[in-house]
């Protein structure tokens, strides 16, 4: 047994992690400004938040990641950062010439009380940004929040540098993603531009996380969102924003310093989270929905209606970041699955009042956590007690796959053990689409596996 | 495709290139990173600048003092519950990713696949986090009834004043089971090494020397510096299970806290990553008088040189004519690959950045297929990694070593575990010429005029890449596709990018496969589109009827 010391019984835990369900903020914020072109993430910390940062990151997209660290030693732990930042701010702009440094602090820098925003200022002031360049700041205390919670205030810092009222306004609007991949990025715009509708999307990692093979490495490739397009947000007539764990803060950002009225919706994962996605979109972008979109739609829902039975009834195990679990657990209940279990570390009242809204009469059958205290451990006690026929989340779920014999779907971050998840989206109807093939894949192969040899079917 | 250059004759002296370098830096920053570069020498002593501070906003390689107490040095030990003790990302990040394999027995302990944090949060950060700890201790006492739990500190810990040596002190009184803390925070040190250092000192003052054993058989040794990642020390093992010597105790691949408890009854310590355990090895000779060598497994060469080594220290006719039937055996099946694969890797052109000890040990398995490396560097190495232990004495310590405890180590005062009998035999050995406690680091070895790097940055590697044109480049996942992007293949050599083992004979033979795989595919060759070479074709859609 891998994990050989889980038990079903279990103690009331309220100081010890197992197995989190969920990381720390900067990497969330190395990821948001990965999204943004010729950006050049910046960890105000010790080496090795950044280092591990790097790392994780560059394991799940199998690319490139380039980030600076602030190197903090005993003294700058004690003195504070500011020389730190001040050096790094001249060095990076000297070495590596991006066009922006994103800057976000670490648990290190934060307990010490750095005031980036300070900080920054003085380095502007000290004329160390050279001219037409720019340095962003993000606070990011691990001891806070999530992974999400990085990616969400990076995203708000953004948006808040750059976007600009002025007096022209733009038949445009703006897309703000959660946390999901450069596949979806590339799906997301795929859509807008099927529905013909101009659009900024913030922050988009397709073209620097999916970036081709072409023999020659570019520091700064050629996707994220561009600096004259983020400034232009200020003047769009309305924000989408897809995730609100993600995205929140940015669109009412937005709203508050640009007057851009915004649409909170959940990611489009599944069918109606999508509908409701497109129909935003129609009615903020003034188009009707394209032939196209529908025949889409169409084609997902086939495919509900064909497979029906491997679907009905099954017990599923998810865990992970609200924004994708939200709209998983209703695409689960839409093809009668039950979401037995949901857990995500990844704290926010937000996630259960969504949760009830989409679980419904429906919430009897669900347990679910989410915050500091809930972890893998926990959902496998829980999957111990009584079983479930698959289990979706992280690549730190197989381990619990191969103790337990379940099925195991990929869906989250980080996946590290294999790969797609960089090219093919989940999100709209093809997406959906994706999902059950995937799902369809795994419950028919464990059927083929268990069935008695004279009840092996040739046709599924 | 990038042109591959011929140095048949000699590499070219890489000076220009080092001004190259530099010239994109500040002054004051060329200046520093140039006392970390060296053309090499192998006939001269030359300084390398090494173990000092990373310029903030270089991109560089390196990791910290929590990564290397926790991730490198404890964490492959199975059963110690790891309990990090701090925010959730350092326990997160350090889970399960480095590959230490273990296998424990039917119901032995196996606290690997679990990650243990007490997940602070700003109430911790601001009213302090150690009632929070010592409840997590209870907890994981409670679920888990483990032999011992370390605590690993990580950045905020000591800022808020958090003790985790009284935390520990407290509960191993409240729960009788061994608890030892480690004040391992990131910034302790300039890289992953404080953590070493770190982990050492913890290890020796609370676990070596708790449990005693009769000794029994007749050759008795510690493999030191040997992470079981990819399952290395496994090949190790079994090799000297063939020939016939005990292994008691590896630090730290697949261990158990148990082994190390008694490791302070071998007869000879043999070190493989200097520059993660030598401390260890150093505190045993001290307290115990039991000497250690260097030994390196990596290359068939290496590997029977090292066993030659061994067998010489134990001095026994059987040993000594087992020692020479393996190698005999397990040399003709390498040399039966290294035959089909030499000629498809001779001349080709390797660089490697890695670690502390890697980047040299694996020269020899390139060496072996007739390969030169070309440019070499550590990670978070010491000069003596690069110019050899002589050199420790003239080594300025600055202020960021002098944090780091230097441990007062006393001479055991329990006559049966001080081994006079092992002095004198170590100093009649001497005599002969037997050299201990003997690394003479990486240059030593090195081509003339191959440029040496410390802690390499991400705009120096581009220049290396661009200069070189390696065939291959081995560095770490971070490095990996950014290399790859340029055309070249790139060889982990912290995680072996899945593979492995590497050690003894038959690690040799997985990595000759493994190059005869990197170095003569053509998948590099189909990169570029066979339409870029065309002529472009103006043409239009409309027939021409
Ligand atoms: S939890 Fe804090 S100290 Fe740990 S890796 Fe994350 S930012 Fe760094
Ligand atoms: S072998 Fe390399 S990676 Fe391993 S501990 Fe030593 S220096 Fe680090």
């Amino acid at each position: 047994m891998l994990l050989r010391h889980t038990t079903e019984k279990e103690i009331d835990r309220k100081a010890l992690t197992i197995n989190p369900a969920k990381t720390c903020q900067p990497v969330g914020a190395m990821y948001a400004a990965l999204g943004i072109h010729g950006c050049l993430p910046h960890s105000h910390g010790s080496q090795g938040c950044c280092s591990y940062h790097r790392t994780a990151l560059t394991r799940h997209y199998k690319e490139p990641v380039m980030a600076a660290t602030s190197s903090f030693t005993e003294g700058s732990s004690v003195f504070g950062g500011q020389a730190n930042l001040l050096q790094a701010i001249g060095t990076i702009f000297s070495v590596y010439d991006p066009e922006i440094i994103a800057v976000h602090s670490t648990c290190l820098s934060e307990t010490i009380g750095d005031d980036l925003k300070q900080i920054v200022a003085k380095a502007n002031a000290d004329g160390k940004v050279p001219e037409g360049k720019h340095v962003i700041e993000a606070a990011t205390p691990s001891y806070v929040g999530s992974h999400v919670t990085g990616y969400h205030n990076m995203l708000e810092s953004i948006v808040k540098y750059f976007a600009i009222k002025t007096d022209e306004a733009k038949r445009q609007i703006n897309l703000l993603a959660g946390w999901v991949e450069p596949s979806d990025m590339r799906e997301l715009k795929r859509i807008t531009k099927m529905m013909g509708i101009k659009t900024v999307l913030a922050p988009d990692t397709s073209d620097v996380l999916d970036a081709p093979m072409t023999g020659k490495f570019e520091m700064y490739p050629k996707g994220g969102t561009t600096i004259p397009e983020l400034v232009s947000m200020g003047d769009s007539m309305k924000t989408v924003a897809i995730g609100q764990f993600g995205t929140k803060g940015a669109a009412v950002a937005l709203d508050n310093s640009c007057k851009v009225p915004f649409d909170l919706l959940d990611l489009p994962i599944g069918v109606k989270a999508t509908d409701r996605f497109i129909m935003s979109l129609s009615k903020a972008g003034a188009v009707s929905v394209p032939e196209e979109i529908d025949m889409e739609r169409g084609r997902l829902m086939d495919m509900i209606t064909d497979m029906h039975q491997y679907f009905y009834g099954k017990r599923v195990a998810l865990f992970g970041d609200p924004d994708q679990l939200i709209p998983m657990v209703e695409f689960l209940l839409d093809l009668d699955m039950v979401p037995a279990y949901v857990v995500s570390g990844t704290p926010g009242k937000a996630f259960e009042k969504r949760l009830k809204e989409v679980l419904g009469d429906k919430i009897d059958q669900v347990k679910y956590k989410n915050g500091a205290n809930a972890d893998m451990f926990q959902l496998h006690q829980w999957i111990k007690q009584e079983g479930v026929d698959l289990l979706i989340g992280n690549t730190y779920g197989k381990y619990i796959s191969l103790d337990e014999k379940i099925p195991f779907l990929r869906m989250g971050f980080p996946i590290v053990d294999r790969v797609g998840h960089s090219y093919f989206p989940t999100l709209g109807y093809m997406g959906g689409i994706r999902i059950l093939e995937k799902m369809l894949d795994l419950i028919m192969q464990y059927q083929d596996e268990n069935s008695p040899e004279e009840a092996v079917e040739l046709v599924m | 495709m990038v042109k591959k250059k011929d140095y048949s004759a000699g590499l070219p002296d890489p000076t220009p290139l080092i001004e190259d370098i530099i010239s994109k830096y500040p002054s004051k920053i060329a200046k520093k990173r140039k006392k970390g570069m060296v053309a090499n020498d192998p006939e001269v002593d030359q300084e390398v600048q090494a173990n000092v501070r990373t310029i903030p906003g270089i991109i560089t390689q390196r990791g910290c003092t929590y990564a290397g107490c926790k991730g490198v040095v404890l964490g492959p030990t199975r059963d110690i519950i790891n309990l990090v003790h701090g925010p959730i990302g350092c326990s997160f990040y350090a889970w399960l990713t480095r590959r230490n394999q273990t296998r424990p027995a039917e119901g032995e302990d196996n606290f690997i696949t679990y990650s243990f944090s007490t997940d602070m949060q700003d109430e911790n950060i601001v009213f302090g986090g150690e009632v929070k700890l010592k409840e997590a201790i209870r907890e994981a006492h409670a679920l888990f009834n483990p032999k011992a739990i370390g605590i690993f500190s990580t950045c905020p810990v000591g800022l808020i004043g958090d003790d985790v040596h009284s935390v520990s002190r407290d509960m191993q009184a409240e729960l009788g089971i061994n608890i030892f803390g480690f004040s391992c925070e990131g910034y302790r040190g300039v890289s992953q090494s404080a953590g070493h250092h770190i982990a050492n000192n913890g290890v020796f003052k609370n676990v070596v020397g708790l449990n005693d054993r009769p000794r029994e058989s007749k050759f008795q040794m510690n493999l030191l510096g040997e992470y079981n990642i990819g399952g290395d020390a496994f090949e190790l093992e079994a090799l000297f299970e063939e020939i016939g010597i005990e292994l008691i105790s590896t630090f730290s691949g697949n261990s158990t806290i148990k082994s190390m408890e008694y490791s302070h009854t071998v007869d000879l310590n043999i070190v493989m990553c200097h520059r993660s355990i030598n401390y260890i090895a150093e505190m045993m000779e001290e307290k115990y008088g039991i000497p250690w060598i260097k030994a390196n497994f990596i290359g068939a060469d290496a590997t029977a040189k090292t066993l030659r080594k061994v067998g010489e220290f134990f001095d026994d006719a059987d040993l000594t004519a087992k020692i020479e039937e393996v190698i005999a055996r397990e040399s003709a099946k390498v040399q039966v690959v290294m035959d089909a694969i030499k000629p498809k890797t001779e001349g080709k052109l390797a660089m490697m950045f890695v670690g502390g000890s890697r980047a040299h040990h694996y020269q020899e398995l390139f060496k072996e297929l007739g390969m030169t490396t070309v440019s070499a560097g550590y990670e978070f190495a010491h000069r003596d990694d690069y110019e050899g232990r002589k050199v420790i004495p003239n080594i300025k310590i600055d202020a960021d070593t002098r944090n780091i405890e230097d441990l007062t180590i006393e001479k055991t005062d329990n006559p049966e575990l001080w081994r006079d009998d092992l002095v004198t035999k170590k100093a009649a050995l001497e005599e002969k010429g037997y050299a201990f406690s003997d690394y003479e680091g990486m240059m030593p070895e090195m081509a003339k005029n191959s440029l040496v790097i410390d802690d390499v940055s991400h705009h120096e590697t581009e220049k290396l890449i661009e200069f070189y044109k390696p065939d291959i480049f081995c560095a770490g996942i971070k490095e990996k596709y950014v290399v790859q992007k340029s055309g070249i293949p790139l060889k982990q050599l912290h995680s072996y990018d899945y593979g492995g083992p590497y050690t003894a004979f038959g690690g040799a033979i997985n990595f000759f496969k493994e190059m005869e795989r990197m170095l003569v595919t053509d998948v590099w060759k189909m990169v570029d589109s066979p339409w870029k070479s065309e002529p472009e074709i103006v043409g239009s859609m409309t027939i021409n009827a």
